[in-house]
């Protein structure tokens, strides 16, 4: 299972790297998602496998009983994925705060923090920021 | 000795306040300094001519061997009597030359830095203080050349000159680490010990062009020679102290410090006795086509550098005699010189020779300064210049080999140098103008008291040459021979192929200035090659550099966000690459295991979702196969004994999922911006990054991990943190502190994205 998890990730990596290679942000952003899974589970992996039992102690001994997953990648892993959640909900309103500012989702069009008044103009009226 | 090279520089501080209260006496008062300088040197005199050298130092960086030595011994002595003495005329000089500009306090600054960083050039005991000090003199200089910063000229004037010798500092760090390699020190005393060793070590060629590279730029020989007339753009004061008689002499002072112990070898004697003589030919050339006084002035120190670096490159006692007594005279006439040709100017406003004339009369003094400093220059007796001329002719007629082409060389600068001498003492005072020049007028007495000073100083010392020889000239040589040589200087030889020499320099000198114009205009006819010099070398490899920057830049920082992407990823596939292949070759599998049929359908799910995502066009499809992976992810997590991940990930991908539908949305639909090679070509990057990491996953599996963590985590989950979920207890106990960070950075994200959202909140209540 170990060979065929790590084609599998690799097969996520090449997706993952394909999609945040588009100009379109909305496929880098579902990229980046994908990235984290697959690195999530290259920890995961890379730690070996262990098939069954979870690393729980039974009520009546002190420590685990016989083979168990081991617990140290899982820490990490569960770490990971919440702060890749975090930070994909924030890119997700980043982008979409963007979208609305500049018009466009090609990065092409994004290629400097400097754009923001000439792509202004390009924008439909009620799209500009009127205070 | 430190307090002397530090008195400078503490002055240069103080001078831009000191000049608001002094105003017009801050020359006088600030030429103290220097005046004190001289003095002190003055009082060592008699030590270093008894064969004594002064050593002090003082700990600085001493886990690199680089300690702030100064070391004193003939040939410092002779240039800080030079630096300290010519240092003060040129202070109160620069009093009276721009005491009424705006600026001047800027220009005493980096005057006096200057001061202070050639003085530590020529004391340093130390080859990285040298090294120091001599950079310290580039930037000074830069901001002499550049005080005009308002025009054009002086700001290129000041670059390439900071380029081409911060080029050649460069060189000469290198050339000084590889010496103290070679020897293993970097202290100047015990360097100069250690001459044999250098001179048949396996360094030592690379150490002396470096050394050479160095000196050469800093010196102005050719074919580094153009920076030198083109800093001429400075003012006069920095031109007659900087470029005539002391920061281009830096590179002399290298080559007379290094020649005890890289001398006498035949790379030491072609390359600079060559390397001299030509600097020697072109400047003679370049010199006689000149008619602008500050260009003559320039054009003949490049070769009276020329001359120098020749003798010091023939090496014999004689010719390190000529080097040094040359060295002398020559910085006494050529300072005196350029303060004269700035007190011309300043006067008459003219700069062209041909057109001053009648000058004698008005300007009596600068007359007098001119005339003592021409008639050294030109080499009559009983001036020290005539000495100095000897002494070159004899080095030329006694130097072993390229006798012949020596002489003819040192005959063509003596003839030159008569010649110019002619044209800046003689012809602006002593001729008559068909339209006198009504403006001219004797500059104050700031203006002619270095002339006339100087200019005596180069007769008296023409009288007295016993003392000379014995007490600035004999210790000088003596450090440059590394041992002490009996020098005499006299006038009288009796009569030999030297003194032939000096006549006939005379009467081709005045035959020169005589035809000078016919002369010209046929040393005119090549000039169409000037654009083919060296200089056009430099000023390709300046836009070749600004070149190559724009480009790199486009390259790398263009903006492109994949193209960033791209980069990166290539590297991360090909250095590994490179390095399995060359290591030992891809790891082999272990043998291929038996699957269970769900582990095959999870993996088939996963792999299908994942290039479905990649490959779809629709956006609510790219989400689902994104949540798909996610869920068949967590599966894998359930089947290897790790709920609490699957748990965790199962909540995540819902909320995910959500996530991306709410604001699906307002997002646009996916569209296509690139071509399909570039498709194609990002596929196989990305699927070779794909091998790439299954590779590695692959080598990771069979790394054996130290169970320590782990076992300790699993044993003591219960005794220590009375808890039986050991992931759980990692989480919110051993590692507690990590997980407080993963909230921070939860609530930072959410923070965020609130404030992104209440943004276009309040924006739509605007708009309504």
């Amino acid at each position: 299972m170990e060979i065929l998890l790590a084609i599998i990730i690799g097969i996520l990596f090449s997706c993952a790297l394909y999609l945040m290679l588009r100009r379109s942000l909305i496929k880098v952003v579902i990229g980046l998602a994908l990235l984290s899974q697959a690195a999530n589970l290259l920890i995961f992996t890379a730690a070996g496998l262990h098939r069954g039992d979870p690393p729980l102690i039974p009520e009546d001994a002190v420590a685990p009983i016989g083979a168990h997953a081991d617990p140290l990648p899982q820490a990490l892993v569960l770490t990971a994925i919440v702060i890749g959640f975090g930070v994909l909900a924030f890119t997700l309103v980043l982008f979409q705060r963007a979208y609305m500012i500049i018009g466009t989702d090609d990065l092409d069009q994004m290629r400097s923090t400097d754009t923001e008044s000439t792509d202004l103009k390009t924008l439909p009226q009620q799209e500009i920021h009127e205070h | 000795m430190l307090y002397t090279i530090l008195a400078p520089f503490l002055l240069a501080v103080l001078a831009p306040l000191l000049h608001h209260r002094l105003k017009d006496l801050s020359g006088w008062l600030f030429a103290l300094v220097p005046l004190g300088v001289f003095l002190y040197y003055l009082s060592q005199v008699p030590q270093i001519a008894a064969g004594e050298p002064v050593y002090q130092s003082y700990a600085w960086v001493e886990s690199l061997g680089i300690s702030l030595s100064f070391y004193l011994d003939g040939l410092s002595l002779l240039f800080a009597l030079l630096i300290s003495g010519i240092g003060a005329l040129i202070v109160v000089y620069t009093g009276a030359y721009l005491g009424q500009d705006v600026n001047v306090h800027r220009f005493y600054l980096a005057l006096l830095a200057f001061m202070g960083s050639m003085l530590g050039v020529v004391l340093s005991g130390n080859l990285i203080t040298l090294f120091i000090f001599w950079e310290l003199t580039s930037i000074t200089s830069y901001l002499l050349i550049g005080y005009d910063h308002h025009k054009q000229e002086a700001r290129t004037a000041a670059l390439q000159a900071l380029l081409v010798t911060g080029g050649g500092g460069l060189a000469l760090l290198a050339g000084l680490i590889l010496m103290g390699h070679a020897t293993g020190t970097y202290d100047i005393p015990t360097i100069l010990q250690s001459g044999d060793m250098l001179r048949e070590h396996a360094l030592y060629l690379p150490i002396l062009l470096l050394l050479l590279a160095g000196a050469f730029t800093k010196s102005a020989q050719f074919p580094f020679h153009f920076w030198l007339p083109n800093a001429m753009a400075a003012p006069t004061p920095a031109s007659a102290y900087l470029h005539s008689s002391t920061m281009v002499k830096a590179g002399i002072y290298l080559l007379a410090r290094m020649q005890p112990v890289m001398g006498d070898t035949p790379p030491w004697f072609y390359l600079v006795a060559i390397g001299g003589s030509l600097t020697l030919v072109v400047s003679a050339y370049l010199a006689m086509r000149q008619v602008i006084l500050k260009k003559l002035l320039a054009y003949t120190t490049v070769g009276a550098l020329g001359l120098i670096t020749t003798c010091l490159g023939i090496g014999t006692d004689y010719a390190l005699k000529a080097a040094m007594t040359f060295l002398l005279v020559h910085a006494l006439y050529k300072a005196t010189l350029f303060m004269v040709a700035g007190g011309i100017s300043h006067s008459t406003h003219l700069y062209d020779t041909e057109k001053l004339g009648g000058l004698g009369r008005i300007m009596p003094f600068t007359a007098l300064g001119a005339g003592l400093a021409g008639l050294s220059m030109a080499g009559i007796p009983p001036f020290l210049g005539f000495i100095g001329k000897e002494s070159v002719y004899e080095a030329g007629l006694a130097s072993p080999g390229a006798m012949l082409w020596l002489t003819l060389t040192l005959l063509l600068a003596a003839v030159v140098n008569l010649f110019v001498g002619l044209l800046i003492a003689w012809k602006p005072f002593w001729t008559t103008l068909d339209a006198p020049l009504s403006e001219a007028h004797e500059g104050n007495v700031g203006l002619w008291l270095g002339p006339v000073l100087l200019g005596s100083l180069g007769l008296i010392l023409g009288f007295i040459p016993g003392t000379t020889a014995l007490y600035i000239v004999g210790p000088a040589v003596a450090a440059t021979a590394g041992e002490a040589i009996p020098v005499s200087l006299s006038h009288w030889h009796g009569f030999n192929l030297a003194l032939l020499l000096s006549v006939i320099t005379v009467a081709l000198g005045i035959l020169a200035y005589r035809f000078r114009h016919p002369l010209r205009r046929l040393l005119e006819a090549p000039g169409r090659l000037d654009p083919a010099g060296p200089e056009r070398g430099y000023h390709r490899l300046v836009e070749g550099m600004l070149w190559v920057s724009k480009k790199q830049t486009c390259l790398l920082q263009n903006g492109y966000l994949r193209v960033y992407i791209f980069t990166v990823i290539s590297f991360l596939v090909a250095l590994p690459i490179y390095t399995l292949v060359a290591g030992g070759g891809v790891p082999i599998p272990p043998e291929w295991p038996s699957f269970k049929l769900y582990e095959l359908g999870i993996a088939f799910l996963i792999a299908g979702a994942a290039i479905g995502a990649a490959c779809t066009n629709s956006r609510l499809t790219a989400v689902v196969c994104l949540g798909a992976v996610g869920y068949g992810v967590s599966l894998v997590y359930i089947f290897y004994g790790a709920p609490d991940l699957a748990m965790t990930q199962f909540v995540i991908e819902t909320l995910t999922v959500l996530i991306f539908v709410l604001v699906l949305y307002r997002l646009p639909r996916f569209t296509h911006f690139t071509s399909e090679f570039v498709k194609y070509r990002d596929m196989l990057l990305a699927g070779g990054a794909g091998v790439f990491v299954t590779i590695l996953t692959i080598a990771a599996l069979k790394v054996e991990i130290a169970p320590t963590i782990s076992t300790y985590f699993a044993e003591q989950s219960v005794p220590m943190a009375h808890g039986r979920n050991i992931v759980n207890v990692i989480l919110v106990d051993f590692r507690s502190l990590d997980t407080m960070g993963e909230l921070l950075v939860l609530a930072i994200a959410a923070l965020g994205a609130y404030g992104l959202l209440r943004l276009n909140k309040d924006e739509k209540k605007d708009k309504v």
